[in-house]
């Protein structure tokens, strides 16, 4: 009994989690005590501590520390040691496991938990919208709702969901064994879970969850009940995972691929995933700031956007922008990078422009960090600061609009294969360039004036996160499925899936650009008489939206279980992580492959990407990433 | 398929101006924005449609037939020419929407030779209207209703007492954030009599959908009318 409670694993984690939060009785009460500050028992105080300590007890408990803890203190390590890697039976996908396939799929797995979680909500949100006037909740529970809604969404499902998708994937298309941190990688994932369920724990709290929307301004989120701060702390979680993941993904890139993979022969999903990770490092402590200054304001009186104190409170949105801008391209970027891999194999030719789509991603990054102002239009901000930023976030049309053209010649004179996969893609391609078009509209600063703050931006961020973000997951999940789990998905419930989401999406989303516009405002609990019609056909069409989840569900799990046995390359790809078996061997290749073309090359007669020499073979030492022409001429 | 295209695309022009977008235009600024909007919709159908019908004419055209399962497509791999074009024309039409953008700003935020000005404040959940003593005569009038004459420029100085909030008439097509601790501030001329709502647009805490209230625009006799009557209840009240 006593050995499996000290075995590493959920178990000590919850021991872990207690200990924690007695840790943050025994900081809180000594310096309460101490401070002459009554009572001394304050259970908001010590909620905030343990915020903190529970989860960092929950992480020691489980062994996520175990290897560098035992090396810190001195006691015996070994590097190769594998005994955390792999999964032999489903219980390995609860522990703290090093082996990036597995961390891959407990990542995709969680993240589809928490869409599960978000998309109720808003459900629950259209039941409340279908009439005027107040039915279900209270108006509090409403800014609860949409504001859980979203938090989630966005930190639990789009953001690690790409994480997850590019864990798996991303090492087996460069050819490397693992990631370049695998232990790294299990804290960063077990991070996740801790962000999502901290969030979801707001509800059970005195005075509710936190209401103030995922985007917090102060100073309405420094003066909130203690659900605020499951907000506040449970980003700081999402956002240590998601830094860690970029960094693994930066540092796996530049020095793990395999001999002869150049950077112009990476797939553009492996573009895609290092310009995301660069906009993952720079920005993302931008939110954390944001979100500490506001426990310290509500926590300590720092008064940091208390006007009445001298306190500055546009500084809040400059500084959470700045973090919440580019995140629309974290949420992007690596979906365009799952487009390009479907779009070219499934149209059996090279990506269209190849080296513009390379180029267009790292635009997009550079651009993506000096547009952040035009969501503070009508902010009060320095009026000048509004036409620069108009002339950027217009701009980034250009690279964008590259992107989607390249796709279209890609289309072009192709041989297309229209399974779930592709339809998906088709299906982003169609309500991207909508929602892409709306947010031109959006740069135009006498347009956004009028439309900011109402259904029109909620459309417009539909458009993108769901359209665009959510098709992309949707095409990569199935595209990698057989890959994943060895097995074929149903192909009929794929399209019934494809066509019922295609549809009751845009009957859900696109009539909200017009009641936008007529005037009526977001993140209200109840509307005006006038809006009632289409708010009543709007939950209508998001209630089948959110039943056709069920379809796609329903095939993932029954696939996952006795789907027929998949091959090792069903869609004749050329990429890497086609060439091994599906799911792919414990350590990903047997032999290293040499890579001696393009990932693209089909149609070209002939053409590799990657070869695998056997053992024996004599291989010439050549570094990741150099002498790319030297192997490609042997 | 390029006449298809363009059938298409007149066909979605005409479809998209002839809905009805925006509530009553009650000020000389909101024809202006409506005006920008018509223009960008005029610019965005025909890049809409482009993509549809190529999307569409691929699917059609290139699927796989039946014995093509093991065919490949030719292997392009680009056309400088081609990438040249779409990146340039899109370049050059988001400068020209851009420009034409900031003529409509400048238009709509105009400051004019005479003006009156009404100082908005908000708090949780309301908001109150302020007549300063230059305009409203011995001594500044408040009311919890806006009004205002028709045909006259009018300058909203906005302030917040807690947190943030958003001063919107949609009818007016402006509006501006309520921010604790600066004064915020925009014109409009009402050009149509009519009682429109004044909406919250800042989420503001648990009353925000309720932060509702109504602008009156009247005739300016009326309206110095009312700001007698208002002016004579204020004597009475001290
Ligand atoms: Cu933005
Ligand atoms: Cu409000």
């Amino acid at each position: 009994m006593t050995a499996r409670l000290r075995a590493p694993g959920l178990h000590r984690g919850l021991i872990g989690a207690a200990l924690g939060f007695a840790l943050a009785y025994a900081i809180v009460l000594p310096v309460r005590a101490a401070q002459g500050l009554h009572p001394v028992l304050d259970g908001d105080a010590v909620t905030i501590v343990g915020l903190l300590s529970a989860p960092l007890g929950f992480l020691f408990g489980l062994g996520a520390f175990d290897y560098w803890f035992y090396y810190l203190t001195g006691r015996p390590t070994r590097p190769e040691d594998h005994s955390g890697h792999g999964a032999r039976s489903w219980k390995d996908y609860f522990r703290v496991n090093t082996d990036h396939k597995v961390i891959g799929i407990q990542y995709t797995v969680t993240s589809f938990f928490f869409l599960l979680v978000g998309g109720s909500l808003a459900m629950l949100m259209r039941a409340e919208l279908a009439q005027p006037g107040m039915q279900f909740v209270s108006t509090d529970g409403f800014n609860g709702l949409f504001s859980v809604h979203a938090s989630i969404l966005i930190f639990l499902f789009v953001i690690p969901v790409f994480a997850g998708l590019a864990n798996f994937v991303l090492p087996l298309m460069i050819g490397a064994p693992d990631m370049a941190f695998p232990r790294l990688n299990a804290v960063s994932y077990w991070m996740l879970p801790i962000a999502g369920l901290m969030m979801m724990a707001s509800f059970l709290v005195p005075g509710g969850s936190f209401s103030t929307g995922w985007t917090a301004y102060a100073p309405l989120s420094t003066d909130q009940p203690i659900g605020q701060l499951f907000f506040t702390v449970g980003v700081q979680f999402a956002g240590a995972s998601s830094v860690a993941t970029a960094l693994n993904f930066l540092v796996t890139i530049i020095t793990m691929r395999a001999p002869g993979m150049s950077f112009w022969r990476m797939p553009l999903l492996v573009w895609a995933n290092f310009s995301t990770s660069l906009l993952v490092v720079i920005a993302t402590p931008f939110i954390a700031a944001s979100q500490f200054l506001v426990l310290l304001d509500r926590a300590l009186h720092f008064h940091f956007f208390d006007a009445a104190q001298g306190g500055d409170v546009l500084s809040y949105q400059h500084i959470f922008w700045f973090y919440s801008h580019p995140a629309v391209y974290i949420m992007m970027l690596p979906g365009f990078g799952i487009i390009s891999e479907i779009i070219s194999v499934k149209s059996r030719k090279p990506i269209f422009g190849y080296r513009m789509m390379a180029f267009s991603l790292l635009a997009i990054v550079v651009l993506g960090f000096t547009v952040w102002a035009h969501h503070m239009f009508v902010s009060g901000m320095q009026s000048w600061i509004r036409i620069p930023m108009m002339i950027t976030t217009a701009i980034i049309a250009v690279p964008t609009g590259i992107k989607v053209f390249s796709w279209l010649a890609t289309l072009w004179r192709g041989v297309l294969h229209l399974d779930t996969p592709m339809l998906f893609a088709l299906g982003f391609l169609t309500m991207f360039v909508i929602g892409g078009i709306s947010g031109v509209m959006l740069a135009m600063i006498p347009v956004d004036i009028h439309v900011s703050d109402t259904y029109f931006i909620v459309a417009h961020i539909h458009y993108v996160l769901f359209g665009g973000s959510l098709f992309t997951i949707f095409a990569g999940v199935y595209y990698w499925f057989p890959k994943m789990t060895g097995r074929m998905f149903d192909e009929r419930l794929g399209k019934l899936h494809f066509w019922l989401t295609f549809i009751f999406f845009n009957l859900t989303f696109g009539p909200m650009h017009y009641i936008g516009l007529r005037g009526m405002p977001r993140r209200v609990a109840d509307y005006s008489q006038q809006y009632a019609g289409w708010n009543l056909f709007i939950s209508l069409s998001a209630f089948v939206v959110g039943a056709s989840t069920l379809v796609f569900l329903y095939n993932m799990v029954s696939s996952w279980r006795g789907g027929p046995r998949a091959e090792a390359n069903p869609w004749r790809a050329l990429t890497l992580e086609w060439q091994v078996s599906s799911p792919p061997p414990i350590f990903n290749f047997d032999t290293v492959p040499t890579v001696v073309g393009g990932p693209y090359e089909y149609g070209v007669p002939g053409a590799v990407h990657g070869v695998f020499r056997k053992p024996g073979e004599v291989r010439p030492p050549t570094p990741a990433g150099g002498g790319a022409t030297q192997v490609a001429r042997e | 398929m390029i006449v298809i295209g363009l059938i298409a695309s007149a066909i979605g022009i005409a479809v998209a101006l002839s809905i009805d977008w925006f509530p009553i235009a009650g000020s000389t600024q909101a024809k202006k924005v409506d005006t920008l909007f018509d223009v960008l919709l005029i610019a965005s159908v025909p890049i809409f449609v482009f993509v549809e019908v190529v999307v569409l004419f691929s699917v059609w055209k290139f699927r796989m037939r039946p014995g093509d399962e093991l065919k490949d497509g030719p292997p392009i791999h680009g056309n400088t020419l081609l990438e040249v074009v779409w990146t340039a024309i899109p370049a050059m039409l988001l400068v020209g929407l851009c420009s034409y953008a900031y003529v409509t700003l400048r238009n709509i935020e105009h400051k004019p030779k005479h003006e009156m000005v009404v100082n908005v404040t908000g708090q949780q959940f309301a908001w109150s209207f302020t007549y300063p003593a230059a305009n409203a005569g011995a001594k500044p009038i408040t009311s919890t209703q806006l009004y205002l004459p028709k045909g006259k420029s009018v300058k909203f100085n906005v302030r917040s007492k807690d947190v943030i909030h958003d001063f919107w008439v949609p009818e007016f097509r402006i509006k501006i954030d309520a921010v604790p601790g600066i004064t915020t501030h925009y014109r409009i001329t009402p050009s149509r009599f009519g009682s429109y709502p004044v909406v919250c647009a800042e989420l503001c805490g648990l009353g925000h959908s309720t932060m509702r209230q109504t602008a009156h625009v009247m005739a300016p006799a009326d309206f110095q009318a009312w700001m007698q009557r208002k002016q004579a209840q204020a004597s009475k009240a001290t």
